[in-house]
């Protein structure tokens, strides 16, 4: 019995000693996070309801290579997303670039923020002029009293 | 047989429909008694005739009766009963039908529960509910029959996309559904009120409860489904804001101002025609919502398969309901009365305040949704509006919201004063500004976005508690409609920690793990055993096997899987999630490394994400609190009582 | 004007956009290289690994850059049109772009269904289709003498496409 429990316990502790903390998937950790970070915010052309980094699609998968390869290559955030653009179009990002064509989208909730914030002032200024407060008569008070008194639960 | 059958039941509900939609109308109108009469059991019959039809087609499903093209086209022998049943929504015949048989379910229950109201009231009601089902039902029939056959009947069906074969597919799309048909009826009163010119405080109490319990299954509907999307889709997100999730949100950020509105209308008589229009643009929305997912206009990932026929048909039933209401609203609106006054500074204007806040909300979901699609119509390119620019846009007008959470209980009706408030509140300030302060250290660092939705928490739950302090001083104040209140904005703070948190503080790891591996997120530790192979009802899977450690010490052991459906779909990934009151922990099986399954590599990745199931906690409390506000005695009110307080009001 | 008016007017311009929006399709990705020049690539050809094409050599004519793929179905749907076209002697010059493809299967799949390209390159890893910004199978790009990009057909030709935009085109271009 003793050779083969030496045996098996130095099989464990072999297999414990082979057992480690696990390596990130990514080759370069850094590179990994930014290349997440920047096609978080992209479109998957071929799943277009998924992000590029998230998508499976092949092409997404060959995308996601291409911009490791140009972060590797010392490119800014800003001329990742300008590579994919020149070759997809606006599409591609799902952040709209604030651009003319983009101004109503961009603007717009703050624009119609005020306008709302204009159109209740307005509101409530015409209100107040047009129901002034009356107060009660001693009739109606008494009047009041009664139907309370009378339907109270 | 039982197809025919469905079809001939569905036919005679649409007839059964246009009768109800037009005779106590116009009963109502000419104050023909027996043609109001005939409203209720008109609701009646509607609903039975498109219960039966449903039957039909969920029994078509059940025995598996591949001769109805759409049971080819959505279910197969293979799967489980559970999923046979519900995969009866699955499509877009099925679901409206679904969609429709709400409908009658709901017009039933005003038919049921309106003995309290005047008789013309309930036929205007039931008639406009019974125009829309007509609608709906001419819509199904000649665009989307579910009893379609095909033949020769295939011997096996299509499999249903993996995805859906989830448990959250079950509850997700009906209560959705019971949100999205249940603001109808709100709708139903309005146009009802607006065609009777009868626009009061009453017409508000009677639409009140309806409206919140709409909303109330609305929360949950979208609750679980972005629960569900967290738990089925493996990269532990739970919003994406896609076109057809926001076709949910904004009936719900409209529906919540709607409820805010009646209050005031109910109390104070004010608000009548915002109030209107709201029902209106709620009911609106939902039916934008089912133009939007079924007729091809947006991408998404929930969009059914679209016909540019079936988008033209919603589209003219969308212009023709929601136009007609309001054209019916520009003239009448004009001449309702406007109400009780109320000072600039009271509890009207703070309500008033948040509808705005609200309504700005919707209206940038909605100008993101479709913007792309202006463009492009307009011919000036494509471009994609997604989540950066939602969340930009979005969460700048709810922090006001959160501000005034707080405020609006506190302030009086009709006329307060800006130091009494400050009085009352002044103690939460201090505790949000404390909360903000201390707080982000505790949950793990410092931040400014952590430290700001800590102190709107801290102010919310201080004010809260506050305002309870205030109303425990009178005896029989805290009415359930009060707890209700309570209830719901307490949710509200819960569901904003939630988010706070888990979008500060998650942590992921993608790792390459051998048997033996472990990882480190989060402070606690993941040991990864070995994967074995496993069969499933209709699939075969993978099944990994992690220990989950704290401190050294085991807490349970973890099984994600990998399934295969087979029938060419794609591999399927089923993460295991540790739940816990303040974390989860969720680990997803990626791709075998090597070659050797059992006893390889694989690339496995992990999440910790803190106090995430306080979102849906959060969204929980809020239905809750709509739940106990419902359950208030008062909106049982007599006729007698209702008439005598209408005629004492004048 | 009555003010209750508005969101009847406001609704009323949804419908329309919503009407527009019917016919347009929201998958497609319009190319942002219209109108500009083709980009530069140097291949090994299909057929002969040892030669190589570029875009350069096409200099001075009117030509189409075909992208296909043996593992595209709708490519099967394409073929017999390029076919026709071609032997009809109606098209320019028809270049093929093998998209992530095996040497060995892309030659199978000219053999079994015909080959009508002056030359085929193969673009093994798809980079120079992410260049061209193909996104889906099959994609054809007419380029003019210049070597500008003046038109992309996503999806196969059809005999419809050919006729109502491309072969017209080609006529305007050749002059």
């Amino acid at each position: 019995m003793k050779p083969l429990m030496a045996v098996l316990t130095a099989l464990a502790l072999l297999s414990g000693a082979l057992a480690k903390e696990a390596v990130p998937l990514a080759e370069d950790p850094a590179v990994e996070q930014r290349m997440v970070k920047i096609t978080e915010e992209l479109r998957c052309l071929v799943c277009q309801n998924e992000s590029l980094a998230g998508s499976q699609a092949d092409l997404a998968k060959d995308l996601r290579e291409e911009v490791r390869g140009l972060i590797r290559a010392g490119k800014s955030d800003e001329e990742v997303k300008e590579f994919l653009v020149s070759r997809y179009g606006d599409f591609v990002l799902y952040r709209p670039q604030v651009k003319p064509v983009t101004y109503l989208l961009w603007g717009g909730p703050f624009l119609l923020l005020i306008l709302g914030i204009i159109a209740l002032v307005r509101y409530l200024r015409r209100r107040n002029r047009q129901l002034p407060d009356t107060p009660l008569s001693a009739e109606e008070r008494a009047r009041i009293e009664a139907l309370l008194k009378d339907h109270r639960p | 047989m039982i197809p025919e059958l469905g079809l001939f039941a569905l036919l005679l509900s649409l007839f059964a429909a246009l009768a109800l939609g037009i005779l106590p109308l116009i009963g109502a109108q000419r104050n023909i008694p027996a043609w109001m009469a005939f409203a209720r059991p008109a609701t009646s019959a509607v609903f039975l005739l498109i219960a039966v039809s449903y039957a039909c087609l969920t029994w078509a499903f059940y025995s598996n009766d591949f001769s109805v093209l759409y049971v080819a086209a959505h279910s197969n022998t293979r799967l489980p009963l559970m999923y046979r049943l519900s995969a009866v929504w699955g499509g877009h015949e099925g679901s409206l039908l679904l969609w429709v048989f709400m409908l009658a379910g709901w017009s039933l229950a005003v038919a049921r529960f309106s003995r309290q109201l005047p008789q013309a009231m309930v036929a205007r009601v039931l008639g406009v509910l019974g125009l829309v089902m007509a609608g709906m039902l001419a819509f199904v029939v000649f665009t989307s029959n579910p009893f379609d056959r095909v033949l020769p009947p295939p011997a096996e069906g299509r499999s249903l996309n993996p995805l859906l074969q989830d448990p959250g597919l079950v509850y997700h799309p009906p209560m959705l559904y019971m949100g999205y048909v249940g603001f109808s009826v709100a709708f139903a009163f309005a146009i009802s009120a607006l065609i009777a010119g009868q626009l009061d405080a009453a017409w508000a109490r009677w639409s009140r409860p309806w409206t919140t319990a709409a909303w109330i299954f609305l929360t949950l509907g979208i609750a679980l489904g972005s629960w569900w999307a967290y738990n089925e889709l493996g990269w532990g997100g739970w919003w994406f804001w896609d076109p057809v999730e926001n076709a949910s949100f904004m009936p719900w950020l409209v529906g919540a101002a709607l409820i805010h509105s009646l209050a005031v209308t109910e109390k104070r008589g004010s608000f009548k025609n915002w109030t209107v229009l709201l029902a209106i643009a709620a009911f609106s929305l939902s039916l934008l919502g089912t133009f939007l997912v079924r007729s091809g206009v947006l991408t998404s990932v929930h969009a059914f398969a679209s016909d540019p026929r079936r988008g033209i048909f919603i589209l003219m039933l969308l212009a023709i309901v929601v136009g007609s209401s309001l054209m019916l609203f520009a003239a009448r609106a004009p001449k309702v009365s406007l109400g009780g006054a109320f000072a600039l500074v009271s509890r009207e204007t703070l309500l008033l305040i948040n509808n705005v806040l609200l309504v700005v909300a919707a209206a940038s979901v909605l100008l993101g949704t479709l913007y792309p699609l202006v463009i492009d119509a307009l011919g000036l390119g494509k471009i994609s509006v997604g989540p950066p620019y939602f969340n930009a846009v979005f969460v700048p007008i709810m922090l006001p919201i959160l501000v005034l959470v707080a405020i609006g209980p506190m302030a009086r009706w009709k006329h307060d004063e800006p130091k009494a408030i400050i009085g009352k509140l002044w103690p939460a300030a201090v505790i949000a500004v404390l909360a903000g302060i201390a707080l982000p250290w505790a949950a793990g660092g410092w931040n400014g976005a952590v430290a700001l939705g800590l102190a709107l928490v801290g102010w919310m739950v201080a004010a809260l508690v506050l305002q309870a302090a205030d109303r425990f001083k009178k005896p029989g104040a805290a009415t359930p409609s009060w707890w209700g209140m309570q209830v719901a904005h307490f949710g509200l703070a819960v569901f904003v920690v939630g988010v706070t948190l888990v979008l500060n503080y998650q942590e992921e790891r993608d790792v390459r793990m051998e048997p033996g591996d472990t990882v480190n997120v989060g402070n606690h530790q993941f040991k990864f055993l070995g994967v074995r192979a496993s069969e499933g009802p209709n699939y075969q899977a993978w099944v990994g096997s992690f220990e989950l450690y704290r401190h050294g010490r085991l807490l349970r052991t973890l099984h994600p899987e990998k399934r295969n459906y087979g029938m060419g779909t794609m591999p399927m990934t089923e993460a295991a999630i540790d739940v816990g009151l303040t974390r989860d922990l969720y680990v997803s099986l990626g791709e075998p490394l090597t070659a050797d399954k059992e006893n390889g590599a694989w690339a496995v990745r992990v999440y910790f994400k803190p106090f995430v199931d306080w979102i849906w906690g959060g969204a929980l409390l809020m239905a809750l609190g709509g739940f106990i506000a419902i359950s208030d005695r008062r909106y049982r009110l007599s006729v007698k009582r209702a008439a005598a307080l209408a005629g004492a009001r004048a | 004007m009555n003010k209750f008016v508005w969101p009847l007017i406001i609704f009323v311009a949804l419908v329309g956009l919503l009407a527009v929006g019917l016919n347009l399709n929201p998958r497609e990705v319009p190319s942002p290289l219209i109108g500009k020049p083709a980009p530069a690539f140097d291949l090994p050809q299909l057929a002969n690994p040892e030669a190589r094409f570029t875009p350069k050599e096409m200099q001075g004519r009117v030509w189409l850059l075909n992208v296909w793929a043996s593992w595209c179905v709708s490519c099967r749907e394409e073929h017999p049109v390029l076919i026709e076209y071609a032997q009809k002697g109606a098209l320019p010059p028809l270049v093929g772009l093998n998209y992530k493809d095996k040497r060995e299967d892309g030659l199978r799949w000219l053999k079994r269904y015909g080959d009508p390209y002056l030359v085929t390159a193969f673009d093994a890893d798809g980079r120079v289709g992410i260049d061209y910004g193909v996104y889906g199978v099959p994609e054809t790009y007419l380029i003019d003498k210049a070597g500008v990009i003046r038109f992309k057909q996503i999806g196969p030709i059809t005999p419809e496409a050919l006729e109502k935009k491309i072969l017209p085109l080609i006529k305007e271009l050749e002059k």
